[in-house]
């Protein structure tokens, strides 16, 4: 015996109401689209490089004997030590920033929550700064990158108790927390600027623009590990981060351990941001604009959000690297200028729009 | 050993303000206990102490047997569901995929078989099978309300927390949702309604508990508690009971309205004194 109310009304067919060909597609779209930016951006620089040269170069590589191999004399050699590189890191710092967005957004449960916009690259920023300044070395190559995610932490921690009231984050904390611990460690950064020496302040000058340039393999082998770690911990939790959409109490009542998710996500949040932050600088908004494009396409469900805001964070940032280098002849661009010129006005329109359905996010 | 939820001795101090005080409640299985009383009176607090939400400053809460801080989360969401009095959700989920939500816990377990099936009863049962592909912040109040108790029913449980299931719906679905909770006891579930609407109160509940200023005033049946007396105390308003098709309406005394002074053809420039509700009514102490 159960209630029903009669209604005219046909009801959905049971099972999902989004389709899964949907964000598989996406997905597809991106690894493809991601292929084609890597190829391109690689094959263009100094000297041009035909794409399909590039692509024999790798294929020989990987001991596939198909495709032409590079004409010009020192492409072999600029492909694999200046321009791959590169290109990696770059896609790499893409994911980790998009994927640490994303994460951030779920633990929030606010879509403008971004590490950049809240201080969080700042932090790992200045932590990173300071073994630059005092020439700190107590973990060999991984020394600037354990320090950025404590950095990260501290400051992922922070802004989480101060923007945080009563299991929800309002608009309006979370981005004057972000304004004040922004301050704090821009006042840390001119203090370190001003004890540095002159090459020491040269580098420092790069974190706060962001750049990719000069990128090199022992870089990306410290990097790799720590998004691949990030985005798969990412991946596991999908499931719990869609829950905590409902509010920590709700989400408790159907069955997260609220605390310990939102102790990990702080964690892989610090972790992916460090690995950007170490060796590329302050990249903002990346974070921000990709996983909100994501969700107009294929929903807020973490499953398909947290590998679509990988693939795409990669793209994205691939491209407006490969941007950066070609916009302006002999010159290369500083990358985190360039997003926070997009993002910013991107976060302009968010804020705007948020302001207006006050709460009700679409 | 029992099944079901037995408190005792709940008392809650915020700040050093006592919110609740030496309150007893049981429910047991196949009972439909409403929680009523005045704003204020602490309802949603106790209603957060029996979910194990807050750890009450003195006194104990057990599900059936243990105590309920001593399970985990997802132990303690496979035998208990709440409806929360605000619904919230951050981001645009359809509403299929919020009553989703509340199969989470039997992800992975063989009950997870059955997530579309109970799916579409929850939905059903609630009265928003039409809704389910709409986005949920789009939703109405009513309409976000029933998506949530649908959740609620898809989670399956033998406790239903529900803190005024009834607040943001119309006639209908009031009556609605009070039947499923009904149905839910008949099949041998431990129900908790928070409601303001005494006469819904009468006709659906096995017991009714009015609590006032943090202490359980009265506990009993509908008959024993839903009474004249006790009400217009509780409420400071008087407050007449009276008996239609077998159940009890409460009905708040009102002062006769002032007749209409002037015919509306002829209705003058000047406003009419209307009745001050605030001004009009001094509640006798009782
Ligand atoms: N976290 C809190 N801090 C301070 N006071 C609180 C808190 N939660 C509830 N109260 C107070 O406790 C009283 C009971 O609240 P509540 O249980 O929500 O009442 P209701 O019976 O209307 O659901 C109210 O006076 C409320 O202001
Ligand atoms: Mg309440």
């Amino acid at each position: 015996m159960t209630t029903t109310l009669q209604r005219e009304v046909a009801a959905t067919p049971r099972g999902r109401v989004r389709s899964v060909t949907g964000g598989i597609g996406l997905i597809g779209v991106l690894a493809a689209a991601l292929v084609v930016a890597c190829v391109l951006s690689a094959a263009t620089g100094q000297f041009p490089i035909p794409p399909g040269e590039v692509l024999g170069s790798v294929l020989h590589r990987l001991g596939l004997d198909l495709g032409p191999l590079p004409t010009h004399p020192q492409a072999e050699n600029n492909l694999w030590n200046v321009r791959f590189p590169r290109v990696v890191m770059t896609a790499i710092v893409g994911a980790a920033l998009a994927t640490a967005g994303a994460l951030m957004q779920g633990v929030f449960g606010n879509p403008l929550a971004e590490p950049g916009v809240v201080g969080v690259s700042s932090g790992a920023a200045v932590a990173a700064a300071t073994v630059i300044v005092f020439s700190l070395d107590f973990a060999g190559s991984w020394t600037i990158a354990v320090c950025a995610f404590a950095g990260g932490l501290v400051t992922t921690l922070v802004v989480y108790v101060m923007a945080r009231d009563d299991g929800r984050t309002e608009v309006v904390t979370l981005v004057l927390t972000g304004v004040a611990v922004n301050a704090i460690t821009s006042a840390g950064l001119s203090f370190l600027l001003f004890l540095a020496n002159t090459s020491a302040r040269e580098e420092i000058v790069f974190w706060t623009l962001g750049s990719l340039n000069g990128s090199r393999w022992a870089e990306v082998q410290v990097v790799t590990p720590l998004v691949v770690v990030g985005v798969v911990a990412a991946l596991v939790l999908a499931r719990q981060l869609d829950l905590l959409a409902l509010g920590d109490r709700a989400a408790r009542h159907v069955g997260v351990d609220v605390e310990r998710l939102r102790m990990i996500c702080i964690v892989l949040v610090a972790l992916l941001t460090a690995a950007g932050v170490a060796f590329c600088g302050v990249i903002a908004f990346v974070g921000l604009v990709v996983p909100h494009l994501v969700r107009l396409v294929a929903g807020p469900g973490h499953r398909v959000l947290v590998p679509a805001s990988a693939l795409g964070g990669a793209v994205l940032l691939v491209l407006a690297d490969l941007w950066a280098r070609t916009a302006i002849a002999n010159a290369d661009l500083p990358i985190g200028m360039l997003t926070s010129l997009v993002g910013g006005p991107f976060f302009f329109w968010l804020l705007r729009r948020a302001r207006r359905t006050a709460g009700g996010w679409a | 050993m029992s099944a079901g939820l037995r408190a005792r001795g709940v008392g809650v101090v915020i700040d050093g303000t006592p919110i609740l005080d030496g309150v007893d409640l049981d429910v047991a299985a196949g009972e439909v206990v409403v929680l009523v009383g005045p704003n204020g009176a602490g309802k949603s607090t106790l209603l957060s102490v029996l979910t194990g939400d807050v750890a009450p400053t003195t006194g104990t809460v057990e599900l059936d047997g243990r105590p309920v801080a001593s399970y985990r989360a997802r132990e303690l969401a496979r035998r208990r569901a709440v409806l929360l009095q605000q619904q919230r959700l951050a981001f645009g989920f359809r509403a299929r995929e919020v009553v989703e939500m509340g199969r989470a816990p039997w992800h992975r377990s063989a009950e997870a078989e059955r997530d579309l099936e109970v799916v579409a009863a929850a939905e059903e049962r609630a009265d928003v099978a039409h809704l389910a592909t709409r986005l949920f912040p789009t939703l109405s109040g009513g309409e976000q309300a029933r998506v949530s108790m649908a959740r609620v029913l898809a989670q399956s449980t033998t406790l239903l927390l529900l803190d005024e299931p009834t607040a943001a719906l119309d006639l209908q679905h009031q009556e609605a949702v009070l039947r499923v909770a009904r149905e839910e006891a008949a099949a041998g579930a431990a129900v908790v309604v928070v409601l303001h609407d005494l006469s819904l109160a009468a006709a659906y509940a096995d017991r009714v508990c009015v609590l006032a200023a943090g202490r359980l005033r009265a506990s009993g049946t509908p008959r024993e508690v839903v009474t004249p007396a006790l009400l217009s105390e509780v409420y400071q308003h008087p407050v007449d009971v009276v008996e239609h098709a077998g159940h009890l309406v409460v009905v708040p005394v009102r002062p006769p309205r002032a007749p209409a002074t002037a015919p509306a053809a002829a209705a003058p420039a000047v406003p009419v004194p209307s009745a001050d509700p605030h001004q009009e009514q001094p509640c006798p102490a009782t």
